[in-house]
């Protein structure tokens, strides 16, 4: 059974005083990301209906992933709804066509192996895209593509199971190559497909830590995200 | 990736002075030499932290030293290849800066898998096979672009496949895993350029991503580099049954791991 694949065992382990605190800390650092409780003294607890918990533990890390799928799914939904896509060239609409389906497969898998232990539907805000203008979605799906990039590669080291590296790494190298796509359509030709922006002089591609990933994405989220539990 | 940072929040597992001692003092050298030598410095000394830690036995050491010298044997490979290719004349100028790219990226690889075999993990980096990019006189890469298109998405779709099967064989170690994690992205932007190079030029219909297993228009003998890439299947899930979306497409939204042995296999066609 499908469902069977992840026990959301991680769900109740693993929450110790020390990644408590680190969420006390988070809480302030990015408050455009954990709106907990901040506009009514008279709670006795956290609004937490309105936002996701992504648990500990691997449970944590593929919802970590969860999180980012739908984030980029939803961002393709709105791409080929939209004015770009509608008078795009063949090429671009084979290739943000190809973009949308890998990338909702990608969401519909994690909500299915998560099962119970899968975070709520993200509520997503793209009011600052422009879908009708080229350069606009180019842009946009860029970010997305390379946050995606470095936000597996940072959160490997953290994966316990083995299976569950493996699927990331058979998402990741997907996402590095439309990442690549991406950046050769923004400037043809060039070397920007694996820029010096992300490449390093010992040839690694960057990694972000979970702040610096959802920090970025809490830019096109509405819903709060406590990733408190993950592992550090 | 940011080495230092990684650096920063490794502690020494251990209660022995002198194995403490030996962490600190290779994290201080890196900071000195950080401003010297940078790459070299970046290479070698984080790493040589981790070889300092007990959490890395002698023998798991041993087991990084030879996935490790696996990857730096196809690095080897594809940094020959493309020196090879850039030397020859056989590239049109005006993709050349791709190709200078590439290249420069797989001697940053092969510089920095010797430098961590053989000044961190202290073993023995394996030296630079003789290469026959003609495979017994079956290509002529040096002297045909397309047949060198061809065989260079032939070694980063490779490449790809390679790096994402050893990922658990070097999970004991969360920086080795890092670094290679971020060697195995920059294959994939690699393979995506290449492949669609290759369909923009007109000598295939591939995509950047790899569509049901399909060789499209390569030699035969690299079917071996796409097979089980039609895969639609994972962690017991069957993507096609669960979203109805086309096989095809599935396919295309993972990539699938290859095994050393099957690697090794590809790779030996191109062993002098």
């Amino acid at each position: 059974m499908k469902n069977e694949l992840i026990k959301p065992k991680g769900l109740v382990t693993n929450t110790n005083r020390r990644n408590f605190l680190k969420f006390g800390t988070m809480s302030v650092a990015g408050a455009g990301l954990l709106l907990m409780g901040c506009n009514d003294d008279d709670d006795m607890m956290p609004p937490m209906l309105e936002g996701v918990n992504l648990g500990s533990g691997d449970i944590g890390i593929l919802n970590y992933a969860y999180a980012l799928e739908q984030l980029e799914a939803a961002f393709y939904a709105s791409v080929i709804a939209g004015g770009y896509f509608a008078n795009a060239s063949a090429e671009e609409k084979t290739i943000m066509g190809d973009l949308e389906k890998h990338e909702r497969a990608h969401r519909d898998f994690f909500k299915a192996a998560l099962g119970s232990a899968a975070i709520a539907d993200l509520e997503v805000d793209f009011s600052t895209i422009d879908f009708s203008n080229r350069t606009a979605v180019l842009a946009a799906a860029k970010t997305f593509e390379d946050l995606g990039v470095a936000a597996y590669n940072g959160a490997g080291q953290f994966i316990e199971d083995p299976n569950y590296l493996l699927i990331a790494g058979k998402i990741v190298s997907v996402e590095a190559r439309h990442a690549a796509a991406i950046r050769d359509l923004i400037n043809p030709g060039s070397d920007d497909f694996a820029g010096d922006d992300l490449i390093d002089s010992n040839g690694l591609e960057r990694t972000l830590g979970f702040t610096d990933v959802l920090t970025a994405a809490s830019t096109y989220v509405k819903t709060p995200i406590d990733f408190s539990q993950l592992p550090s | 990736m940011n080495l230092l940072k990684l650096l920063d929040t490794m502690c020494p597992d251990t209660n022995s002075s002198e194995e403490k001692d030996m962490f600190f003092s290779r994290r201080e050298a890196f900071r000195q030499f950080g401003d010297l030598s940078k790459k070299v410095a970046m290479a070698a000394v984080p790493l040589g932290v981790l070889s300092a830690l007990p959490k890395v036995a002698k023998a798991d050491t041993a087991s990084l030293i030879g996935v490790l010298n696996y990857a730096l044997t196809l690095e080897h490979l594809e940094y020959r290849y493309y020196q090879t290719g850039v030397e020859s004349g056989v590239i049109d100028g005006a993709d050349l800066n791709i190709f200078t790219k590439i290249r420069d990226h797989e001697l940053a690889h092969v510089n920095f898998l010797t430098e961590v075999i053989g000044n961190v993990l202290m073993g023995t980096p394996v030296a630079e096979p003789d290469f026959d990019f003609t495979a017994g006189g079956n290509f002529s890469p040096f002297t045909d672009y397309p047949t060198f298109l061809a065989l260079s998405q032939a070694f980063e779709d490779t490449g790809v496949r390679a790096y994402k099967g050893q990922a658990a064989n070097v999970m004991e170690s969360d920086v080795v895993l890092t670094a290679a994690l971020s060697i195995h992205s920059v294959e994939a932007r690699h393979a995506s350029m290449v492949r669609r190079l290759r369909t923009k030029k007109g000598q295939d219909t591939v995509k950047g991503w790899i569509t049901n297993g399909s060789i499209g228009s390569l030699p035969a003998a690299t079917q071996a580099i796409y097979a089980g890439e039609e895969n639609v299947s994972h962690g017991g899930v069957d993507v096609t049954a669960l979203t109805g979306i086309d096989a095809a497409a599935v396919s295309e939204g993972w990539d699938e791991p290859l095994s050393k042995d099957q690697v090794l296999g590809i790779a030996s066609l191109f062993l002098a």
